[in-house]
């Protein structure tokens, strides 16, 4: 059954990952009326996104019971508002206008790629990508799959592929052994986190796991049969079914952006009660700052609370937001994309793979602005989704605050919502 | 338990479990390019959650539709635009 049209509640959430859904919790359970806005098939978020539900963690099956007191919508996207607490949201094509009181914000962090040669082949996916796809439902069994990219997700996606039968050829990271090391001492106080990294080495034990290399280019014509990579001072050759690669994650501030928040790192700023520069909007979780679900389920827990005007905070929630502030700051540190990372791509890579246009067609003396207007890169389907973070990083541009609708909805889906917004013109 | 839906990719049926994305769908039966670009060449997705749109079919009439975030549904037709 679809909902109805319009609705109105007391706290609407956007995003439904360990973030969201704990702002939900403390919000409903602060007595207010909550809905949740998602766009996945299911709640839970990319880390919880598992068909298998059994194979969910504690934390995510008491959330989501938890939840159950919200009125969780899948499969909806936020194209636009009239304010932070008038939104207007796609919901699989028919669109819906949803109004709060308060706004919180938990839609999470997305992959930063880095265009390559050959990365626009099938088989050529995100890390994050990946794992998605397995959760899913992709079948890797006996696949050869080489990953390679930077940070912490590289361990739970290579378990993940190897649990289900993949052949993982190497896990490779872009960061040298002598910073990874450094990362690892900084991480002897959290001795869960070193755990739970033991295990999902142990799950890929059969894999290689090397520091220090990077993808040079992806080979293949159907799809990808091919990497080069670069393994400490050497160039290899693995053959491979999927590659999944990027360059680490960035906050998803989309939404923060239209509605005028401010962004600070490409992050959304927030203060103690995770309340946003926008007064009614609190934000939560990795679009905050990347610094995993632990840190995301304080932080939504905060956020839902301040939300719902109460002051339930307890001071260990404090200690555990500040110490997954400073995670956040040292991932970013550790983890930053080296820069033989920005010169793989030659005159000829594609940038804009919506738009077909090669990274040789934009000089980078353009702003994004002139960019656009020349060339048409970022204006596709994805909106500058990938290629936007693609030209941060390799032309140092600013990126223009994105403008509605988000998201591409199909036109008859926006004039309807224009309709929502605007009832008076539709007579 | 999972059951099982019947999908027309392409104008052919094929049977899968009910509880894959489309995306996870059509590569597990072997169909590694969703769409084509402007050249000709292969797409697939990339990001694999909704993000990067390369996944684009046609699902049930409807084109520009995001199979990495679509669950399969018994009867849906899906084509791809190789």
């Amino acid at each position: 059954m679809s909902p109805p049209l319009e609705q109105v509640c007391d706290v609407v959430v956007v995003g439904a990952g360990p973030a969201g859904l704990a702002a939900a919790a403390a919000a409903s359970g602060a007595g207010r009326r909550v809905i949740v806005l998602d766009q996945g098939i299911r709640p839970g978020g990319q880390i919880w996104r598992h068909r298998d539900r059994s194979a969910l963690p504690t934390a995510a099956h008491h959330l989501m019971n938890e939840a159950k007191r919200s009125v969780i919508i899948p499969g909806a996207r936020v194209i636009d508002g009239r304010s932070p607490h008038d939104l207007l949201v796609d919901v699989g094509g028919v669109a819906h206008r949803v109004r709060a009181t308060a706004l919180v914000i938990a839609t999470g962090a997305r992959e930063r790629f880095v265009p390559f040669p050959g990365w626009t082949l099938p088989g050529v996916v995100g890390i994050g990508g990946l794992q998605a796809l397995i959760k899913s439902g992709l079948d890797v069994k006996g696949a050869r799959i080489v990953i390679a990219g930077t940070g912490p997700l590289l361990l739970p996606v290579a378990a993940t592929a190897a649990r289900a039968g993949a052949n993982v050829r190497i896990v490779a990271e872009q960061v040298p052994f002598r910073r990874l090391a450094r990362f690892g001492l900084s991480m002897l106080g959290r001795p869960r986190a070193i755990a739970q990294a033991i295990r999902y080495r142990i799950a890929f034990r059969h894999s290689s796991f090397a520091t220090d290399s990077w993808i040079l280019r992806a080979e293949g014509s159907s799809a990808v049969n091919t990497v080069l990579l670069r393994r400490g001072g050497a160039v290899e050759h693995v053959a491979c079914d999927w590659l999944a690669t990027s360059a680490g994650l960035i906050p998803d501030t989309e939404l923060a952006q239209l509605f005028g928040c401010a962004i600070g790192n490409d992050a959304i700023v927030v203060d103690a009660e995770q309340g946003t520069s926008v007064a009614g909007v609190w934000a939560a979780g990795e679009c905050t700052g990347v610094a995993g679900d632990a840190a995301a389920i304080v932080e939504g827990t905060i956020a839902g609370a301040a939300a719902a005007g109460s002051n339930a905070v307890t001071p260990r929630a404090r200690r555990h937001q500040e110490s997954g502030r400073a995670f956040a700051r040292r991932l970013e540190l550790t983890f930053a994309p080296r820069p033989e990372l920005l010169a793989l791509a030659d005159a000829t890579t594609v940038l804009c793979r919506c738009e077909d246009i090669a990274v040789g067609a934009i000089d980078p003396s353009w702003s994004q602005r002139q960019a656009k207007l020349w060339t048409r890169v970022g204006m596709g389907e994805c909106q500058g989704a990938v290629c936007g973070p693609a030209c941060q990083s390799l032309f140092g541009w600013t990126l223009n605050r994105p403008r509605a609708p988000l998201g591409t909805p199909r036109c008859a889906t926006w004039a309807d919502a224009l309709q929502h917004a605007n009832p008076d013109d539709a007579r | 338990m999972t059951g099982r839906v019947r999908l027309v990719i392409n104008g052919a049926p094929h049977d899968v479990a009910d509880d894959l994305s489309v995306a996870a769908a059509l590569f597990n039966l072997g169909i590694m390019a969703f769409r084509a670009d402007g050249s000709g060449h292969p797409r697939a997705p990339l990001c694999g959650m909704g993000t990067c749109f390369e996944c684009r079919v046609t699902i049930d009439g409807v084109a520009n539709s995001r199979a990495c975030l679509a669950l399969v549904r018994n009867g849906m037709t899906v084509e791809t635009t190789t």
